[in-house]
């Protein structure tokens, strides 16, 4: 496992936490994963990758079938959940829609027997955190999904938790809001130094709004790292794929030496990779290139660069970039991006063309 | 008002003017709705008509009917026509029986009724106002064809053989002088051809019977001798013969004739009775659904002994809150685990919920009979286990305990399915939310979920009392003398007593109390808050 943490500090931590519905499958396969007091940390993961239940798990919804969550520093596996004063956004929000936004705030302050002067200050404060302050005699329903979702945030606020957890809460929101929300949603939980655990299946949502992302696929964290890290040097090949778009190409590791390798693809052409996880010379290994890192006809690669042929088949314009779909050693879908620069050439359909990385950009992965 | 504005203004089409919105072809916008919209509601209505008219047809018009019947009492004018008017001066308060014009109204009235054997029907419908009224008209019935009446007959006749002769009174009775000279003897005389029609006979060949006579001699004796002078219709000279002797004919009293065949008829509380029910329409059966009753001097209450019915709508309605209140209990609990199992699961429990309707109603209650009787299975085993001793089982059969019993366990399904489809509706995440917002499990139950299930309480609410209001087979089968309901009685009403004015006025009050709980439902929890599911 490669969830590490700076220990001293960690204020969550699971610790070789299993958990199983049916007690055959596990869905959370032996997890490590601790994370630090204020930081933002994300776990990304398709759908029955085992996120959501670890964030369950930690709110205490469900139980860990073996291991320890510890919550600064205290086990909390028997801590029933409205014990253990963590702040929760759900996915549909969950406001309670038989209360106005107001009493939803106040709620949980009610049940910690707060008083009434406290507790009406700071419902105030919570609304106007979230710019909602107008909007505290509303009901639910009578408010947008923007709307709904900020009160979802303030009342997961309002108790002053420590720990935030949130479950895909930009979901059902529109892009622009949602690209919106993502920055105000960072910026408020940095502000408050509160430490947030954020599901999300969408990988811009994660990279953008995260300190630190675990790629979960399988009941494992495939990678623990901050986002630029987690784009740029994926470790295995599930990471490199999921992540951002990725093209692909399938050969066998013919030498590695000095920090390079050199791969003989299944047509025959050889390129050379870094040898991120390959498993020796003569392996399988699927080589992983980020689109906009591929260059066209270009002789800035320098003269030992190995070069691959490529047909034009599809060009597509996106305004800000030009995507263009080609044919390398027999994958139909590999693509490179293009910036809209005044002096870049559009690629035809049918165009033949010479292309080329530096061999740094180029990842040898497991296969 | 809008369309003025539309025709001297012209605005072109969307302008922002004062006027209203217009279509492309300058109708206004509203207009053009309507008239698009008109094939729409058209074809609606074209889809529910037939149904609407055969339940107009076949279930609200009788209903309305039915529920007529509570205030009609058109019997008594219709019957006694001319005792009606002839009584409207007569003061019941003076303690004293009525005139002779009175008896000799009910005179002519009762032997039309007699013939028309309408008059048993008055005294069962007078009955229920007072007791005995039914035997005194019956007896009224048998005797008074032998009425000491036949005596102006003979004497008329004496004097006159004519006057035996149908055509002479066709001949007077067809004049408008005549009429106008002798009132009494002509309606008598519409009376008569009624009677002659009735019986398919022909009016020329019939004897005339003894009350026209007896209505001759009245009109003749109180005619003015202006007035006879005066007549000159057909048989002037017979009229004024008849007329110049009548005094010579001894007079019948027609009170005494009355008193002859029941004394009764001296009884001014009848009298009072047949005045109070004179109008065509009577609060009376309204009156006696709550225990009151109109006398001829006013409203007054039931003796004790008869107050039946206000016990009856009260125990109605308690029980049926109790039905209702036990419906929640046992069904609330019920209907949340359905909701929160998974499909599978929930669908195997709903049918076990849903079997009893597919048992007939009659099974049930029986089978609640073999149950709670005093010999059945749960005395025997809480005599088996020692908790009741065996000479003194536990009577829970017959009486409200076993009606409650038995209609909870019959309405609980109308209680868990409204109640199931609110909570199926209600997502988990709200409970995990209260959770996670620091509340306990009760307070998230009570502040989170149970608010939200309330619209399935109150649907099924209405439905278990509704229907419980108006239950009638389990009462009659298990509620013994203490568990009937008010229903058990419109229905002794509708078929054993046959009173169905009463059996209307307790249904519509019935009725009408459904609606003002309706009503206040609707103020305090709102009907927009109820959800079948």
């Amino acid at each position: 496992m490669n969830a590490t943490g700076p220990a001293a500090s960690a204020f969550v931590e699971f610790e070789r936490v299993q958990k199983s519905y049916d007690g055959e499958t596990l869905v959370v396969k032996d997890l490590n994963l601790s994370v630090a007091k204020g930081e933002f940390l994300t776990m990304l993961g398709p759908s029955g990758s085992g996120k959501t239940t670890c964030l369950m798990m930690l709110a205490g919804f469900e139980t860990a079938t073996h291991g320890e969550i510890r919550l600064g520093g205290k086990e909390i596996n028997n801590i029933p959940p409205h014990k253990r004063g963590i702040g929760m956004v759900f996915q549909n929000y969950a406001l309670f829609p038989h209360m106005t936004v107001a009493e939803n705030l106040s709620f949980p302050l009610e049940v910690r027997k707060i008083d009434k002067a406290t507790r009406e200050e700071k419902v105030k404060r919570a609304l106007d955190m979230v710019q909602m302050g107008a909007f505290g005699g509303r009901r639910p329903a009578q408010l947008s999904g923007g709307q709904q979702q900020r009160i979802a945030l303030a009342r997961a606020l309002v108790f002053e938790p420590e720990l935030v957890l949130m479950d895909e809460p930009l979901g059902a929101l529109d892009k622009q809001l949602r690209e919106h929300m993502q920055f105000e949603i960072t910026n408020l939980a940095h502000n408050l130094g509160i430490t947030t655990v954020y599901v999300t299946h969408d990988q811009t949502e994660a990279l953008t709004m995260s300190d630190r992302v675990a790629v979960f696929d399988d009941g494992v964290i495939q990678q623990l790292a901050p986002p630029d890290e987690l784009y740029e040097q994926p470790q295995n090949s599930f990471v490199a794929q999921f992540i951002g778009e990725n093209n692909t190409l399938h050969g066998s590791v013919e030498k590695i030496s000095g920090g390079r390798c050199t791969v003989r693809l299944d047509d025959g052409q050889v390129i050379d990779a870094m040898p991120v996880k390959v498993a020796g010379e003569g392996e399988r290994t699927l080589i992983s290139i980020r689109p906009e890192r591929v260059e066209v006809n270009s002789d800035s690669l320098g003269p030992d660069a190995h070069t691959l042929d490529a047909e034009v088949l599809e060009f597509i314009y996106m305004g800000d970039v030009f995507r263009t779909r080609l044919r390398v050693a027999g994958n139909d879908n590999f693509v490179i991006k293009t910036r809209n620069r005044a002096d870049q050439t559009r690629l035809a359909p049918g165009e033949k063309v010479k292309i080329g990385w530096l061999p740094e950009d180029c990842r040898a992965l497991d296969a | 008002m809008a369309e003025a504005t539309a025709d001297t203004a012209t605005p072109t089409p969307g302008s922002v003017a004062t006027g209203p919105m217009l279509a492309a072809d300058g109708v206004p916008l509203k207009r053009s709705l309507a008239r698009a919209l008109r094939r729409e509601k058209l074809r609606a209505l074209a889809l529910i008509a037939p149904l609407l008219i055969f339940i107009l047809v076949s279930f609200i018009a009788p209903i309305v009917d039915m529920l007529f019947r509570s205030v009609e009492n058109e019997i008594v004018s219709e019957t006694l026509p001319r005792t009606v008017v002839a009584l409207k001066d007569w003061d019941y308060e003076s303690g004293e029986g009525p005139g002779e014009d009175v008896y000799a109204a009910l005179y002519v009235d009762l032997v039309e009724a007699e013939e028309m054997k309408t008059h048993t029907r008055l005294g069962s419908r007078l009955n229920y106002e007072m007791t005995g009224i039914s035997s005194l008209f019956r007896k009224t019935g048998r005797g008074i064809g032998r009425m000491d009446t036949d005596a102006y007959t003979k004497a008329i006749t004496t004097l006159d053989a004519a006057w035996n002769e149908p055509a002479t009174w066709i001949a007077v009775m067809d004049d408008d002088s005549a009429r106008a000279l002798l009132p009494e003897t002509a309606s008598a005389w519409s009376s008569w051809t009624r009677i002659v029609a009735a019986n398919n006979d022909d009016i020329a060949k019939e004897e005339p019977g003894d009350f026209l006579f007896t209505t001759l001699y009245r009109d003749l004796s109180a005619a003015t001798p202006d007035a006879l002078a005066g007549y000159e219709g057909p048989e002037a000279a017979r009229v004024r013969e008849a007329a110049a002797r009548i005094g010579s004919i001894e007079p019948v009293s027609l009170r005494e004739q009355f008193l002859d065949i029941d004394k009764d008829w001296s009884d001014v509380q009848v009298w009072g009775t047949i005045q109070a029910f004179s109008p065509k329409y009577t609060p009376g059966y309204f009156l006696s659904a709550v225990d009151l009753q109109e006398t001829p001097s006013g409203i007054e209450q039931q003796p004790d002994d008869q107050k039946i019915y206000r016990l009856l709508f009260k125990r109605t309605m308690f029980m049926s809150l109790a039905i209702m209140f036990s419906c929640i209990l046992l069904g609330y609990p019920v209907a949340f685990l359905l909701s929160s199992l998974p499909l599978r699961t929930s669908n195997v429990l709903l049918i076990l919920v849903l079997l009893p309707f597919w048992t007939s109603l009659l099974v049930r209650t029986s089978a609640w009979k073999v149950l709670l009787q005093q010999q059945g299975v749960i005395n025997d085993v809480l005599v088996w286990m020692g908790v009741v001793a065996d000479n003194d089982r536990l009577v829970m059969i017959n009486n409200q305990f076993g009606t409650i019993v038995a209609m909870t366990h019959i309405l609980l399904p109308f209680m868990i399915l409204p109640l199931y489809s609110v909570m199926k509706t209600i997502p988990p995440t709200y409970l995990r939310a209260a959770k996670s917002l620091g509340a306990t499990n009760w307070t998230a139950f009570w502040r989170v979920y149970f608010p939200q299930s309330v619209p399935g309480i109150g649907a099924g609410c209405i439905l278990v009392f509704i229907l419980s209001i108006g239950y009638y087979i389990t009462p009659e089968l298990v509620g013994g003398t203490t568990g009937t309901f008010i229903s058990n009685r419109i229905a002794y009403h509708i078929s054993s007593s046959l009173n169905w004015g009463l059996a209307a006025a307790l249904g519509t009050i019935l009725l009408v109390l459904v609606l003002a709980l309706y009503w206040v439902y609707d103020r305090i929890v709102g009907i927009d808050n109820v959800n079948l599911g």
